[in-house]
């Protein structure tokens, strides 16, 4: 068969080549430059860094004798010889291992909700007022630049030793990156549907509800969960700076060189995490899923 | 020769295709009418399988094209083009890109993913733009063009893959009147002077009439009318369209233009 395509002749074709060319050639320059950039960042960073191989090699035998000792209890034998002596602690572990979690539960949801009602008023497209849209971007940024721990002290002064603290300094956190991330998911939104509902003449709160929320819950929830998959792993370590959990009695015991211990809130954290992890993401994965078949 | 063998599309229960058989000859402009709901994009799109049919099976040149995996797949869509009436273009990127996608399946896959295209397929992308009228807004991004544009731009995908048969699924549907007819003198051109097969889901039945050699009629997913576009009577019409027949039947064949008493408070 024919192709249905007939061809220019060359003399024709020229110009249209060349004014193709003309308008990606910027484009295309634009993306190879922000390569470059990428790569020499990562070169310059590296030796600034002090990544001194020779070092690591050096010492890389201390650590293995470190980790050979976690998991020997005082009296020589391997951990796992006599359990019943190695998770001695277990009831006192397994309750502040669940406070871990309440907290980590706690500080995402208000977290997201706070980034709930920020994303709509910092995303670009729908955004009420140009200057609210860009304090609530500073504010989102401030709230995700200052570390956790660092939050978690500041509030563990405020107000004093104990789960609290490590709450709102998550919350306070994940209201930042979660705002970010939710913004940008009403930022890629069909804008037709909003455009329908606004054009009826409903306010910009009905629009957001209908003509936008429709298209961004399931983004939401998704983010929300593996934030709060990140949040478990971070309270754990809240403990460090007395903001409350697992982490605690973690530091305490590796300062203390209580060594079998160390292996066994270890081991305790690495199991829940990976079943959060794995439950969170089949949930994520349902939802997905659910998406696909609308 | 393309051949539907009893085939079915169920959505749960619903059967939104239900037991279609049909054989479409080359070359043959066929146009799918039928209520909004009866099944024509459904049955479009299985041909191309970007639904799976549920039951039957569909054959084409005598191979069965149901049951296509992998790259046997991909090689059977890029030989049944579909054109979509929101045009399914990737807005964010300029307009000749979008029409290389129509050689996506041909170039090597490296060459595809780096955007690296020969001399050869460009020139055939622009060509085809060309002769729609299209080439001077190569460089463009694709959702800054109005509507008739970029289906013309999608019409340029489905050519450069240089198709045996095209598959339109309501193409006219979101355009104004003269990019109706750029778009549909466009696929009559293509199905008159290159024999490529083209199967049209149409709104109207002016317009089925007007460029169609044979018009199927779906109703609640059952083929309920298969021959010439003259023998669809106005009384055949409005049995396939029920409630819907004033509105595709044109003014001049309306039974009655006396408003019913309810519509005239909406003034
Ligand atoms: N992805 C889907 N999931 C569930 N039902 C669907 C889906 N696609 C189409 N349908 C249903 O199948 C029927 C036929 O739809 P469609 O083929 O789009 O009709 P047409 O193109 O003739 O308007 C409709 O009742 C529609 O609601
Ligand atoms: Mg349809």
């Amino acid at each position: 068969m024919a192709s249905p395509v007939v061809h220019l002749p060359e003399a024709q074709l020229r110009p249209l080549l060349a004014s193709y060319d003309a308008a990606v050639r910027s484009r295309r320059f634009h993306s190879l430059l922000v390569m470059a950039c990428i790569v020499a960042a990562i070169g310059l960073s590296s030796v600034s860094a002090e990544v001194d191989l020779a070092k690591f090699f050096g010492n890389l035998g201390n650590f293995t004798s470190y980790i050979w000792r976690l998991f020997h209890l005082d009296n020589g034998a391997w951990v796992w010889a006599d359990p019943v002596e190695w998770y001695w602690g277990a009831a006192r572990w397994l309750r502040l291992l669940g406070e871990t979690l309440l907290m980590a539960y706690v500080g995402t949801a208000l977290g997201a909700i706070g980034a709930f009602f920020l994303a709509f008023l910092a995303a670009a497209n729908v955004a009420p007022r140009p200057w609210l849209r860009l304090l609530v971007r500073r504010f989102c940024e401030l709230c995700r630049t200052v570390p956790q721990l660092v939050f978690a002290l500041m509030f563990v002064i405020a107000f004093g030793l104990g789960p609290l603290a490590g709450v709102l300094a998550m919350a306070i956190h994940t209201l930042g990156a979660l705002g970010k991330l939710f913004a940008e998911v009403v930022e890629n939104i069909d804008m037709k549907p909003v455009e329908g509902v606004s054009a009826t003449g409903a306010h910009w709160t009905a629009a957001m509800r209908y003509g936008a929320l429709p298209q961004t819950l399931s983004n939401f929830v998704s983010y929300s969960l593996l934030r709060f998959e990140i949040n478990v792993r971070e309270a754990a370590v809240m403990g460090f700076v007395g903001a409350g959990g697992i982490g605690m009695d973690l530091i305490e015991a590796i300062r203390k060189f209580y060594y079998s211990d160390v292996s066994a809130i270890l081991l305790m954290i690495v199991v829940t995490v990976a079943v959060i992890d794995t439950l969170t993401s089949m949930a994520r994965h349902r939802l997905i899923g659910m998406e696909e078949r609308h | 020769m393309l051949r539907l063998d009893g085939v079915v599309k169920k959505f749960g229960d619903k059967r939104a295709v239900d037991g279609i058989s049909l054989v479409v000859p080359k070359g043959q402009m066929v146009g799918v009418i039928g209520q909004s709901g009866s099944g024509k994009s459904t049955l479009l799109r299985m041909i191309n399988r970007l639904n799976d049919p549920s039951e039957g099976r569909i054959f084409f040149e005598g191979a069965d094209v149901t049951r296509l995996t992998g790259r046997e797949l991909r090689q059977w869509r890029a030989r049944c083009a579909m054109i979509f009436q929101q045009f399914n273009l990737a807005g964010r990127l300029d307009v000749l890109t979008n029409v290389m996608m129509g050689r996506a399946f041909h170039a090597p896959l490296w060459r595809a993913l780096l955007k690296l295209w020969t001399h050869d397929e460009k020139a055939m992308g622009l060509s085809a733009l060309e002769g729609l009228d299209m080439a001077r807004l190569s460089g463009q991004r694709a959702d800054t063009l109005s509507g008739g544009q970029q289906q013309r731009v999608a019409i340029a995908r489905a050519l450069i893959q240089e198709p045996e048969i095209i598959l339109a699924d309501e193409p006219i549907a979101s355009l104004d009147p003269r990019n109706t007819q750029v778009v549909m003198d466009a696929l009559q051109h293509i199905n008159r002077h290159f024999g490529i097969t083209v199967m049209c889901n149409l709104h109207s039945l002016d317009l089925a009439r007007k460029y169609c050699d044979r018009l199927v009629g779906l109703a609640a997913g059952r083929l309920v009318f298969d021959d010439v576009p003259a023998a669809l009577t106005d009384s055949v019409a409005r049995d396939l369209y029920g409630l819907e027949s004033g509105e595709v039947l044109g003014p001049e064949s309306r039974p009655d233009l006396v408003p019913a008493p309810g519509l005239a408070i909406a003034n």
